[in-house]
């Protein structure tokens, strides 16, 4: 390999190939491996949220049913860019106050004072003695939480309607058989309502990649934030990769990314929509059994 | 979900219970250069920068450079995820309000209006731009003509000061003394003559 010390004096590919693997451009090819794994966690993760609220809003008991009914309620109603400015500041101060009431309960002072939050300095999280990495793991978790609850909101709504959408006659033929209600749910109910919830999940699915660039106003350095900062014009005293405007680059290279995760996207789903059809009360079913005869 | 919560916080409960010696967390923004940005390699340079590292060093204080959306700068200082805020704030009266500010570290900088030389044909999205002088100089500098200043230079707010918690009078004091001390032993002037083109002393 050439220096990359003086850049200047490099010919154009060599400048570029040092451009491109500058320490920024090192942190850019992270950030994207940061927003595939926010969503390899928060997918399953709302969607255990989601099948949870689906499950309490048809629960018998009424204080779960309303549990249930008001988390879809009122998280689908609160403008997303609301709930991730404010909610995740309220989250980490609901954590360090429960930590402070363990870890410092001789602790007089307020909590609040004027616009402050003042816990003890052993209730911070992470504490401010904690290496970057720490904090940076746990704003990284914040975010996995705050994108659980908003799109399980969403997803419990799905789900909802899924599992009403199983054919009524299924039931009362399990019923006729002498199945609880809970056996009615869990051989039932869950086992076909994925067909009738898929294509509303295969939408959030679409929704949550493309809200990722939300992880910012978190605290996550993603990928559209680092895309911003390259592409910006740089001068020649504060880089020694100086250049104009390029973000219309770094944001056709996002654009490749995002259309390509998209991609691969419809084709699993359509690939999981032909099993799921399999043996299924609806038209696709129906004709996977009728080719098959 | 809500055991799931709870579990979270029982985590988070348990993590961590050494109390060491304490280290002030320093947010700035870095997108506004020469007060602050990120070099090649990602990392927080400028004034601002070589300015805190030698505040921390005059107050003996251990310091950790964390970086934040301008938009949410405030919240988070007053929540407690950084200590201070050193990232070309003015100190004004509206700001004042809600957190504290040290001693200036620079002086009230004029700003400016830039735009094209041809701007007022009306075709443009904007036809002028309001900014710290000291953030333009370079655009204006390096765009080879076609960006000229227009107008009278405008004061704004009493100079840029470090923003603190209000509840945090004792970090305020230490930063105080140090930048006082940084004034008088010429650091800061020298500082300010390194990335401020044409501005001199004495501060």
């Amino acid at each position: 390999m050439f220096a990359c010390a003086d850049p200047q004096s490099l010919e154009k590919f060599d400048w570029l190939v040092c451009y491109l693997t500058s320490g920024k451009h090192v942190l850019f090819y992270q950030s994207f491996g940061v927003v595939l794994l926010l969503l390899a966690i928060t997918a399953p993760v709302s969607l255990a949220f989601g099948f949870l609220g689906a499950s309490a809003a048809r629960s018998q008991i009424t204080p779960l049913r309303w549990f249930g009914k008001g988390y879809t309620a009122i998280v689908r109603g609160v403008p997303d860019i609301a709930f991730f400015m404010f909610f995740v500041i309220a989250l980490d101060q609901f954590f360090e106050y429960l930590r402070h009431k363990v870890k410092c309960p001789d602790w007089d002072l307020p909590i609040r004072q004027g616009s402050d939050f003042i816990v003890c300095a052993q209730a911070k999280l992470p504490l401010s003695t904690a290496p970057q990495w720490q904090h940076e793991t746990y704003g990284f978790s914040l975010a996995v939480l705050t994108f659980a609850i908003v799109f399980g909101a969403f997803a419990a709504n799905v789900l909802f309607g899924a599992m009403r959408s199983v054919p009524h006659a299924q039931l009362e033929t399990a019923e006729a058989y002498g199945f609880s209600r809970r056996q009615t749910f869990w051989r039932i109910v869950v086992p076909q309502m994925w067909i009738y919830a898929l294509p509303g999940l295969s939408n959030l699915w679409m929704i949550l990649i493309k809200a990722t660039p939300l992880l910012f106003l978190l605290g996550v350095e993603d990928i559209v934030y680092w895309a911003r900062e390259l592409g910006a014009a740089k001068q020649a005293r504060f880089s020694d990769y100086p250049h104009g405007d390029w973000r219309l680059y770094y944001f056709a290279a996002l654009l490749a990314f995002y259309l390509l995760l998209t991609r691969i996207s419809e084709i699993v789903f359509a690939r999981i929509t032909r099993r799921l059809s399999h043996g299924q009360a609806t038209a696709a079913g129906e004709k996977q059994r009728k080719a098959a005869a | 979900m809500r055991k799931l919560i709870l579990s979270t916080a029982a985590l988070a409960l348990m993590s961590g219970a050494a109390l060491a010696q304490e280290t002030v967390r320093l947010g700035t923004e870095g997108a506004y250069p020469p007060y602050n940005y990120l070099d090649d390699n990602g990392e927080v340079a400028g004034y601002e920068r070589e300015l805190g590292d030698a505040i921390c060093a005059q107050a003996e204080l251990t310091c950790e450079w964390v970086t934040n959306d301008w938009d949410s700068i405030i919240p988070n200082l007053v929540s407690g995820n950084y200590d201070v805020i050193i990232a070309g704030m003015s100190i004004t009266d509206e700001r004042d309000e809600v957190i504290d500010f040290t001693e200036a570290y620079f002086p009230a900088d004029p700003s400016a209006f830039i735009s094209t030389s041809d701007a007022f044909d009306g075709t443009g999205e904007a036809d002028a731009v309001l900014a710290d002088k000291a953030f333009l100089e370079p655009i204006v500098a390096e765009s080879g003509g076609e960006l000229v200043f227009a107008g009278e230079d405008v004061i704004l707010g009493d100079g840029i000061g470090i923003g603190v918690r209000e509840s945090d009078g004792e970090l305020k004091d230490k930063l105080n003394a140090a930048i006082a001390a940084l004034k008088a032993d010429g650091t800061v002037n020298t500082l300010i003559e390194k990335w401020f083109e044409g501005m001199e002393g004495p501060y």
